[in-house]
């Protein structure tokens, strides 16, 4: 028999401690639990239900016929980082297109940024609820991440942050329009955060993947505010505008010094974004009506989650992304109770709101994106569960 | 963002059988403001008519369709207008366009059979004076009508979860 290498060290040594320490992602146990079960409507999918653009398709299934399968430059195709920096202008940022990173993701950039920045013992400061990687990201480098809760409000703001003072901490990571609760900031507000991230001497990290899907007037990023360009780094991409999920295509907007680093890693460690979604996304660029149009149809269906689920639930109206996150504990049940009973007894998938952080226990993410006959469907069996199985 | 008014237009145009209610609940305003923008619509010939899009080979329903470019020559008292009507009269006709290039319309003609098509054309759209030309295109098959795919649209291949 052949024996199994483990490196000298017992198997379950095997995997670095700072990893095993990870906690594994939330919703896990939820796939097993929806594999098998016919006739789900899901609103757990945190990627749009609309195709690409068909003229996007095109472009990339003909680069493909020309043979446009190599590697680029690691930094991305020029004309996409021109193409970028042109576009960025609409949210207030004058970037270079010697600052943009094309990159396999947000994903991807915002763990280059975190292992650019924080060393071990380091502290970054998150708002909660928040996506799922930034903790375990900014843990996996040694870091101290220090959970800020948002709740009820989920917004931060200055007094908040200056709460903080003490943690000396070195980045504070902000989403928004935020996934899950769907919060966004107006430019006054993002002044006060701006005050504070002065005071407190921070650096941002500002994920703005929804900014497109804002419906409040135009998305600010926080770079655009006077004296933040150099404290701040931008990421976007394609994946929730353009519905380019799986293509991959993100980038970073970054001052000189973080750039530097971030770059380093990325060709070390994914050398450049894929080529055919960096020539979809070129063409993504030039087609910003569609957009519009899909916009135009979340913000519908945002007005209708929002007023079904005021019916029955505390909710508070989302500003952007395509989540809604009411709060659902006068029901009597925990959020993962809530997620589980509504799956098992009606078909509905949603995701249990403590898997984006502690304090989001209480509460549950709908995303709304799917067809709108499938979103009422979708409420009529919440209400009903609730009915049934809610505390009275 | 687009005036409410535009936003009741384009719901109805893409789901005629959308309820004023729903219209209020998407757009979030009243549901008397939706009823009083559908009626000012209405009066004000906005709204025409509310139609099924139908994909009628499914149910063997054998109707022929064929496209006829005619070029006309107008007269000092016949213009594209009175021709046009004229043409669009008949209830074979489907639609009729004026359009730029080679000839002057296209006329969209549904027929029970192919002799039936090109009877009518003969008969009824050649022997008008101004008519100097026509030419009939056969339709065989229809793939997207008035912006909907008559073919089976992709499945949703998303995860059910995905953070």
């Amino acid at each position: 028999m052949k024996k199994k290498k483990t490196g000298g060290l017992p198997l379950s040594r095997r995997v670095a401690r700072r990893v095993e320490e990870l906690k594994p992602s939330g919703i896990r146990r939820f796939f097993d639990l929806v594999v098998g079960r016919d006739d789900v409507i899901s609103l757990g999918v945190g990627e749009p239900d609309f195709p690409v653009p068909w003229r996007i398709r095109e472009e990339m299934i003909y680069s493909l016929e020309k043979g446009y399968t190599s590697y680029t430059s690691n930094i991305g195709l020029p004309e996409l980082r021109e193409g970028i920096a042109e576009y960025y202008t609409r949210f207030g940022v004058t970037a270079m297109p010697e600052q943009i990173i094309v990159t396999a993701g947000v994903s991807e950039g915002v763990d280059l940024a975190i292992r650019t920045l924080i060393e071990p013992g380091d502290a970054a400061l998150i708002p909660e609820p928040c996506y799922v990687s930034y903790k375990p990201l900014v843990e996996i480098c040694g870091g101290e991440a220090i959970t800020i809760p948002t709740v009820p409000d989920f917004k931060l703001n200055y007094d908040m942050l200056m709460e903080y003072k003490e943690a000396n901490a070195k980045i504070l990571v902000l989403n928004y329009p935020a996934n899950p609760t769907g919060v966004s900031y107006s430019k006054k507000e993002l002044e006060e955060i701006a005050d504070a991230v002065n005071e407190l001497d921070l650096i941002v990290l500002s994920d703005e993947i929804y900014a497109e899907l804002t419906y409040t007037g135009r998305h600010v990023s926080l770079a655009a505010l006077n004296g933040m360009e150099d404290k701040v780094v931008v990421f976007n991409g394609f994946s929730k505008a353009f519905s380019m999920t799986g293509l991959r295509v993100g980038y970073v907007i970054a001052p000189p010094d973080i750039f530097a680093g971030m770059l380093k890693i990325h060709q070390y460690c994914m050398l450049c974004a894929p080529i055919t979604g960096q020539i979809g996304a070129i063409e993504a660029l030039k087609s910003l009506d569609e957009v519009d149009r899909m916009r135009a149809e979340y913000m519908r269906r945002r007005n209708f989650v929002v007023k079904r689920l005021s019916e029955i639930f505390e909710i508070k109206k989302p500003e952007g992304a395509f989540y809604a996150f009411p709060k659902i504990s006068s029901t009597g049940m925990s959020s993962e109770e809530f997620a589980e009973g509504l799956l098992m007894k009606k078909n509905v998938a949603v995701v249990p709101g403590n898997a984006f952080g502690e304090c989001g226990e209480g509460y549950i993410r709908l995303a709304y994106a799917v067809k709108f006959d499938k979103l009422k469907e979708a409420m009529d069996r919440i209400k009903e569960f609730v009915e049934e199985y809610g505390k009275s | 963002m687009e005036s409410v008014e535009l936003e009741v237009l384009r719901l109805l145009e893409e789901n005629a059988r959308m309820k004023d209610e729903e219209i209020a609940e998407v757009l979030a305003i009243p549901v008397d403001r939706v009823r009083e923008i559908i009626k000012k619509f209405k009066d004000d010939g906005v709204i025409l008519k509310y139609k099924t899009i139908v994909d009628w080979e499914k149910v063997q329903e054998d109707f022929v369709y064929a496209l006829i470019n005619v070029k006309v020559s107008l007269t000092r008292e016949k213009g594209y207008d009175d021709i046009a009507k004229r043409i669009a009269k008949f209830s074979e006709v489907h639609a009729v366009r004026l359009v730029s290039g080679e000839y002057d319309f296209q006329v969209v003609v549904k027929g029970k059979s192919l002799k039936d098509i090109a009877f009518f054309v003969a008969e009824k759209i050649s022997t008008i004076p101004e008519v100097r030309d026509t030419f009939t295109h056969f339709v065989l098959r229809t793939y997207k009508e008035e912006g909907v795919n008559l073919f089976e649209e992709e499945e949703d291949r998303r995860l059910a979860f995905v953070p």
